[in-house]
């Protein structure tokens, strides 16, 4: 065996890593989108309370599990799960915290190295002169693959983590932690603070940086008995803490028992939220209200926030003339590059923790690996972008997958390991008490938050009126996971596109249901694969007497 | 910027940035523990 032992260099940078494993494209781009479409600055009273209900208390349950794992020499969650319970199928409840990962780094480091093209497209002056329909079209270009540039930085993004990840914890992940972590914080202030002192007037700005502020923040207090609101809150908050994947209970598995966890859980989740509230709020939306107006931005984020990102912003970046362009277009995409990869470094450590305690690999034989199956199964999340393989991914492992996961992860803390043990758990080597409530709230209030969201997803009413569904009658939306399931909105607009005669739309359609149906059948082979390994490596501790 | 939507900006990010700042100094002020701790940047000193 060829193991290296694995540890974090210091506790700063173990919180830094934690934070920026939570801290994604997400904080800045989804988020206030997702308060804008909810109710503005009301949006914030449920997103708090969801993050003190379910946020916190799912951080430290994954942080004691990993860490109670990690005792016991695991550091994926197939072991880590099976070490909590004596019944056998929790190990491949846990295949869910490596699956999870290598499908969301397989469209996430493709996602990523567009930051990286971005920032060269801005130093080399690409987007100078062009026109917003130029930007915008630029980025249809990309994505369609006109030229080989998309595979290349791909490639190279891949290459950088995968060299990262080689390197270990406190060698590769914690110093890209430590050197990421805080320039993304001063990318963030400086662009916020360019957001907010946008006056109207200059440079071309049709508003000052407080249209947008307050276009974001005036509460609509008539959304916060809406469960929509509450579903996109809560939603919002798991996904920004990068909970339900199986990294955190890995990056925590190398936590010795007395040592804190419970403050670093905090300080790593909080400093999540500040990025997300102070940062991520203060710059997209009010650069584009004050160029495009309010009207407009509502328009455009509809489609969510990814356009606003990359087709509109280098354009707005332009008016500010060429050095500010420059500076202001390599901090946004910098700072978007350093969410991405300190995340996507998170989700290489569960698939390289897993086999060098089960099959003795290397760290480099770990990382290396990791990097080719995120190469073969991003392929064609890169070469079908447009056909829908992306989506599908993020839909299926980016989204579905960590709420099932989340469930049966807090059902098997509370429930089944116990709350008491729980508690002891989470507090052991603790610098901070946490409260004896957190025990109610983490049997009881957490879980049914979770089952909301998830049944919330899996039943999601038409237009996602909630309201008018209790009293009109329940009809499925397309984007409901029973719906998405029988590809419902797919087949309509293909039976909508032969009704009008449109055979090409047909057809193409028809293709993209080909593709999406590919796509979900190789994460289901990713899935089998991911289990099957789980099952060698059982039945390998029994062969060699060291089960648990 | 109407009062209401600056009091809610002003009170959740005073709120948010004070109590990730009070977490992250309660983290830096906190003494290490004794050898052997799960952090390998101090483990030379400690010899």
């Amino acid at each position: 065996m060829a193991q290296q032992k694995e540890a974090w260099g210091s506790r700063i940078g173990l919180i830094l890593a934690m934070a920026g494993n939570a801290v994604g494209l997400g904080n800045f781009l989804r988020f206030p989108v997702q308060a804008i479409q909810n109710g503005g600055g009301a949006f914030i009273i449920p997103y708090i309370v969801c993050f003190l209900l379910m946020g916190i208390p799912l951080l430290w349950v994954e942080w004691a599990s990993g860490r109670f794992g990690g005792i016991r020499g695991h550091h994926s969650t197939p072991f880590i799960l099976d070490s909590m319970d004596k019944r056998k199928f929790w190990k491949y409840i846990g295949v869910f915290g490596i699956f999870t990962n290598l499908a969301v780094a397989a469209y996430y480091c493709y996602l990523e190295s567009w930051t990286l093209s971005w920032a060269w497209h801005t130093v080399t002056r690409t987007f100078a002169g062009q026109s917003q329909d130029q930007v915008a079209g630029f980025f249809g270009d990309y994505v369609g693959l006109n030229s080989a540039e998309p595979i290349i930085f791909w490639i190279i993004c891949l290459l950088l983590n995968t060299w990262i990840l080689s390197k270990g914890l406190s060698g590769g992940v914690e110093k890209v932690a430590k050197i990421g972590m805080p320039l993304l914080i001063v990318f963030g202030i400086f662009l916020a603070v360019m957001a907010v002192s946008l006056k109207a007037g200059e440079h071309g700005a049709i508003n000052g940086g407080e249209v947008g502020l307050n276009f974001l923040w005036t509460p609509d207090f008539s959304t916060i008995w809406n469960p929509k609101v509450w579903l996109a809150a809560a939603g919002q908050i798991f996904f920004t803490l990068s909970v339900g994947m199986g990294s955190i209970q890995c990056y925590a598995s190398y936590v010795r028992k007395k040592d804190d966890i419970a403050l670093n859980a905090m300080s790593a989740g909080w400093m999540n939220e500040f990025v997300e509230v102070v940062l991520g709020a203060a710059i997209i939306i009010p650069i584009s209200v004050g160029y495009l107006g309010v009207d407009r931005v509502i328009e455009m984020t509809k489609s969510g926030g990814l356009g606003l990102g990359f087709k509109t912003l280098p354009f707005l970046f332009e008016q500010w003339g060429t050095v500010l362009a420059i500076i202001c277009g390599v901090f946004w995409f910098g700072l978007l590059f350093f969410a991405g990869i300190t995340s996507s470094l998170a989700m290489g450590t569960p698939w390289m923790g897993f086999m060098t305690d089960e099959f003795g690999w290397s760290r480099q034989k770990g990382a290396w690996s990791f990097g080719a199956i995120v190469l073969i199964l991003g392929l064609p999340t890169v070469l079908f972008f447009n056909q829908g393989v992306f989506d599908e991914y993020d839909y299926w492992a980016g989204t579905v997958s960590l709420v099932v996961f989340a469930l049966a992860e807090i059902i098997l803390f509370a429930w089944v390991f116990g709350m008491k043990r729980g508690m002891n758990e989470i507090n052991a080597g603790g610098d901070i008490k946490v409260p004896n409530y957190f025990g109610f709230i983490i049997k009881w209030v957490t879980p049914i938050l979770l089952l909301g969201v998830f049944l919330g997803a899996l039943i999601t009413p038409v237009g996602n009126d909630w309201l008018g569904a209790f009293q009109n009658g329940w009809h499925l939306d397309n984007g409901s996971i029973i719906k998405q399931i029988t590809n419902s909105g797919l087949k309509e607009q293909i039976a909508a596109a032969q009704t009008a005669g449109d055979q090409t739309l047909a057809d193409t359609l028809m293709e993209k249901k080909l593709y999406i149906n590919g796509s979900r059948l190789l994460l289901l082979a990713v899935f089998g694969g991911v289990a099957y390994l789980v099952f060698i490596a059982y039945r390998k501790r029994i062969k060699e007497g060291r089960f648990v | 910027m109407s009062s209401i939507a600056l009091f809610m900006m002003i009170s959740t990010v005073s709120v948010v940035t004070i109590v990730t700042g009070y977490f992250f100094w309660k983290v830096l002020k906190t003494p290490p523990r004794e050898e052997p701790d799960s952090f390998s940047e101090n483990d030379e000193e400690k010899r």
